[in-house]
């Protein structure tokens, strides 16, 4: 498996994303800076682009604005439209909603606040690329780290990505139930990640790519569940 | 007018007699922008005339120091060919002024200064000092501080893995920041801080200079007084996306070999960048002031030189490949001109449009007078420290009195805090706060693991400055000790009162021996470090100096990462030990302070010998996988470290059943504290070995108690305290909740 991640300016989880598919998990990655338009490297294209954390151009417009605006968005957009699979985490899920690769926007938490911390989601769908390896209803430990990751769309979309089960991932507690604390930053329906219709471009806010090593604080590997997941294609 | 000017020595920062003494120097009559960049390097915080010659007490070598006091951070060996910078910087003035700018440019300036010495940052921690918290204004600069911190570190990518809090009225008006901040480098990765040979061209790059920040250094070095609210200009915002780009282009600039030497703007800005480059080569430099990029039209040499804009870099390109140098900049959209040259003759020399502006020795501007001065203790910290205890009754009621400690801030989780900072990007945060006494990063693609921690107890320091501060370095490594990290190396931060008044430069004095005898002891020579002083409140018989405080930061390795420890309890049935003595001592306690409103008696005394085999003890037993619960027994003594373990249980709350005998009064033996003292629990198994280890040293080590449930008991002097896990969580974690106002979720 050959997986590109994308480096904006002020991107910080690009090398993370590096070391958790690569080394890891022993994918062949790459980076490719804002400014390409070419998501190959050697002539070969990759099988799956990540979009990682951080804080492209600065996030002081809204989270993602300028960044779904780069030459390399446009190279992003149409390997989605071939049907690469697209994963887009934290920024990146802020900015494929920029993109409007995906519907929706990620408003400031609840609480107003950065919020680092371990949660627990619940798995709502298992037949993507993104979670093949999972099961309907698996509860998954993952860290988030986020202070704009407040899930928020319209009526008329929500009902649209109920009805055709695009909600991917759902704020639980560990139990799996949905509750008002578990609910960590506030989003609507406990929104934590969801998938265009076509089911291959996902935006999640917490952190897999943080979670496939039991060594770290966490002691967590569930993402290796969503990583992994892409991996198997 | 050069005979105003004199008269004028204090706008620079100058007495008339370090007037004259530069007069000396030049060997004629400085102009203004002569004297003002004097001032600015001879600035306490810039040249540390007050400190140096004490500072000088302070151990520094070493067989793991690689890089010693004098650059940018210090540097130690980790081992196989990995290394670490760190170093820690006090924002204190700015956070007072403007708490979420001040925090956020403390982190910024840090980080610039652990990336010019060619080290990737990749954690930092903090130390902050506050008034009370019962009182709106100290909540709002916690919370100013907390998300300044914030908004810096985790947007530019660097984990903020640990910290410390202290609260008391003496921090009211002035708030300690302390930032430190850590990088890993290879060996040969090495950059110093040096403007290379002479032909070199010295660059600029990053931000803009503006106006902000103007006269900072001076303004460090002077203390907070009411005219500081329109101080505003001179704390600088932070642009943590500007910091992102020069940190990744001078990695990849060093990586390629296209630079000679590098430094960040800090205080006193270009002028001490350059000047204390040239000072490190021994050669000169003909700077051109008018090519310095500026935000605003009309700047003159002296704002240019003396600003302190954030987010700046000097680089001394290697000779011949400046084109490839600024290519690579470029494609980092960063600023980058040519500002100067370097020269042999060991001048300062400011061209504006090739007029000659300023033309001073560099070696004069480098070398501040340096002030011994007479220090004499506060009567009234002898008083305070000479009270007899003897007259307080014990503690009635140990359950209410433990209660109340795990709700003092100093004690209380911080949860509400670190869950602001993102304390696991970079993915290598092994230990994350809260979970044990320091911090634990590994080093990937080894097993190695790197500890950090900072501490201090500012009581002690204020009740006995020697001792105290011998405590501070005490407890840091026994902190990294207790991860199972062998301690390396310290950064100081001495955050002071005004040194001219003799009790403060007493304690300064003392702290300092304090620091030197303890860092000798432990073997942790000090690698550099940031002086503050004038550190002073309004108090009813005038200025008043805070508590003195010399945060210890410091830096362990682990050979082995995946043998550690961390302080909550994990199983059932495990023994709890203790390595050293039992009884505390109340002096300087949190519990005399939070029961009794006192703050007297003297620190615990600190005997460094059996300090250094406990901690032996602690490190041998983790490192061979006889124990991975230790925690260090520091305010709150016993009770309070044997509630902390419990509420740090993994993956639940566990009780505990805890025995500390008789011997001593029971406020003595559950809230006394020590020094040379370290909890464990181990597995039964292994308990005859912990306890043989400890005889065959000579320390005392026995069994205290066992791991058991969920209810908390513990006894001492014929009292029982025995209080359910709800009543301890809800005591430990609602302090700093309520005080940033958010539910602790």
């Amino acid at each position: 498996m050959r997986v590109a991640i994308v480096t904006f300016p002020g991107s910080n989880c690009d090398a993370d994303a590096v070391h958790a598919f690569g080394t890891v998990l022993g994918a062949s990655v790459w980076t490719i800076w804002h400014s390409s338009d070419d998501l190959s490297r050697s002539g070969q294209a990759p099988d799956a682009v990540v979009i990682p954390g951080g804080f492209s151009y600065g996030d002081y417009l809204r989270c993602g604005a300028l960044a779904a605006h780069s030459p390399v968005m446009g190279a992003v957009r149409a390997f989605a439209d071939a049907g690469g699979p697209v994963i887009g985490i934290c920024n990146g899920f802020q900015v494929l909603t920029e993109a409007r690769l995906l519907p929706g926007q990620l408003a400031r938490n609840a609480e107003l606040e950065f919020r680092c911390q371990d949660v627990h989601l619940r798995v709502e769908r298992a037949d993507l690329p993104f979670t093949r390896l999972a099961r309907v209803g698996q509860v998954l430990r993952l860290p988030i780290a986020h202070a704009e990751g407040r899930y928020y769309a319209d009526a008329e979309t929500l009902a649209r990505l109920d009805g055709d089960g695009r909600v991917v991932f759902r704020y639980v507690d560990a139990a799996g139930e949905r509750t008002a604390p578990a609910n960590v930053n506030g989003s609507v329906d406990a929104i934590a990640g969801i998938v265009n219709e076509r089911g291959n471009v996902l935006g999640m806010m917490p952190h897999p790519e943080r979670a496939v090593e039991a060594q770290l604080g966490g002691g967590l590997e569930d993402g290796r569940v969503v990583l992994g997941s892409i991996l198997c294609a | 007018m050069p005979d105003d000017l004199r008269a004028h020595a204090a706008t620079f920062g100058l007495t008339p007699q370090e007037f004259d003494a530069v007069v000396h120097k030049v060997g004629r009559q400085p102009n203004a922008l002569e004297a003002a960049m004097f001032g600015a390097l001879w600035s306490e915080h810039c040249g540390y005339k007050n400190s140096k010659p004490l500072l000088r007490k302070l151990p520094t070598a070493g067989p793991q120091v690689i890089q010693g006091p004098g650059e940018n951070a210090g540097v130690v060996d980790i081992g196989e060919g990995w290394a670490v910078a760190f170093k820690m910087e006090s924002h204190n003035h700015p956070s007072a002024v403007e708490p979420v700018q001040g925090a956020a440019t403390g982190v910024g300036g840090i980080l610039r200064d652990i990336f010019a010495m060619g080290a990737r940052p990749f954690a930092t921690l903090n130390a902050l000092r506050f008034g009370e918290l019962g009182e709106e204004r100290n909540r709002y600069l916690l919370s100013g501080v907390v998300h300044g911190i914030a908004m810096y570190g985790n947007a530019i990518g660097v984990p903020t893995v640990g910290g410390e809090v202290e609260v008391n009225p003496c921090f009211a008006e002035n708030p300690l920041v302390n930032v430190m901040a850590l990088g890993l480098l290879r060996h040969d990765a090495l950059q110093k801080g040096t403007v290379g040979l002479p032909g070199n061209r010295l660059f600029y790059v990053g931000s803009k200079t503006g106006r902000d920040g103007l006269g900072g250094a001076v303004f460090a070095s002077a203390d907070l007084s009411g005219s500081s609210s329109s101080d505003r200009p001179a704390v600088q915002v932070g642009d943590p996306f500007m910091e992102k780009l020069l940190l990744e282009a001078c990695l990849e600039a060093y990586a390629a070999g296209l630079v000679a030497g590098v430094q960040d703007m800090g205080a006193a800005g270009l002028t001490s960048s350059v000047g204390e480059m040239a000072h490190r080569a021994g050669f000169g430099v003909d700077f051109h002031v008018d090519k310095v990029p500026t935000r605003e039209d009309g700047m003159t040499p002296l704002e240019i030189l003396l600003s302190e804009s954030q987010e700046r870099m000097v680089v001394s390109a290697a000779p011949g490949r400046e084109a490839e140098l600024l290519a690579l900049l470029a494609r980092w959209e960063l600023d980058a001109v040519e500002v100067a040259t370097v020269a042999e003759h060991g001048r300062f020399k400011v061209f504006e449009r090739g007029e000659l502006k300023a033309d001073i020795p560099v070696a004069a501007l480098n070398e501040p007078p340096e002030y011994v001065r007479e220090g004499v203790e506060d009567p009234r910290v002898s008083a305070a420290r000479g009270r007899d205890l003897g007259d307080l009754p014990d503690v009635a009621d140990p359950g209410a009195a433990l209660l109340a400690l795990l709700a003092s801030p100093t004690v209380a989780s911080k949860r509400p805090i670190y869950r602001q900072f993102d304390h696991q990007v970079m993915t290598n945060t092994v230990v994350v706060p809260g979970a044990a006494d320091a911090a634990v990063l590994r080093v990937k693609g080894t097993d190695l693991g790197v500890a950090a921690t900072v501490d201090c107890n500012s009581r002690y320091v204020y009740l006995d400055p020697e001792l105290g501060a011998a405590h501070a370095v005490a407890e840091a490594a026994r902190n990294l000790s207790c991860v199972g990290a062998l301690p390396l190396a310290v950064t100081d931060n001495l955050n002071f009162g005004n040194p001219t008044n003799p009790g403060v430069y007493y304690q300064l004095e003392r702290a300092v021996a304090g620091l030197a005898r303890a860092c000798l002891a432990l073997d942790t020579p000090v690698t550099g470090g940031n002086v503050s002083l004038y550190n002073e409140y309004a108090a009813p018989e005038g200025r008043r100096a805070i508590h003195p405080t010399p945060t210890v930061g410091m830096v362990g390795v682990l050979r082995d990462v995946s043998r550690r420890a961390t302080s909550g309890l994990k199983r059932r049935g495990d023994v709890v030990v203790l390595v050293g003595r039992t009884a505390g001592t109340l002096g300087a306690s949190e519990y005399l302070y939070r029961l009794h409103g006192l703050e007297a008696g003297a620190p615990p005394p600190l005997d460094l010998v059996e300090e250094a085999k406990v901690q032996a003890v602690v490190r041998g037993l983790i490192a061979d996988g006889l124990c991975d619960t230790a925690h260090d027994t520091s305010q709150g003594g016993l009770a309070v470290a044997l509630a902390e373990m419990a509420l740090a249980g993994s993956p639940a709350v566990l009780g505990l059943r805890v025995d500390l005998g008789a011997g001593a009064s029971a406020a003595e033996l559950l809230f006394g504290e020590a020094g040379a003292r370290v909890v464990l629990a181990l597995e039964e198994a292994a308990v005859a070995e912990a306890l043989a280890r400890c005889a065959a040293v000579g320390i005392p080590g026995k069994m205290i108690g066992t791991v058991d449930g969920r209810t908390f008991e513990v006894r001492a002097a014929g009292k029982t305290l025995t209080l359910g896990s709800e009543a301890l969580r809800t005591a430990h974690e609602g302090t700093f909740g309520v005080a940033l106002g958010v539910q602790s979720g």
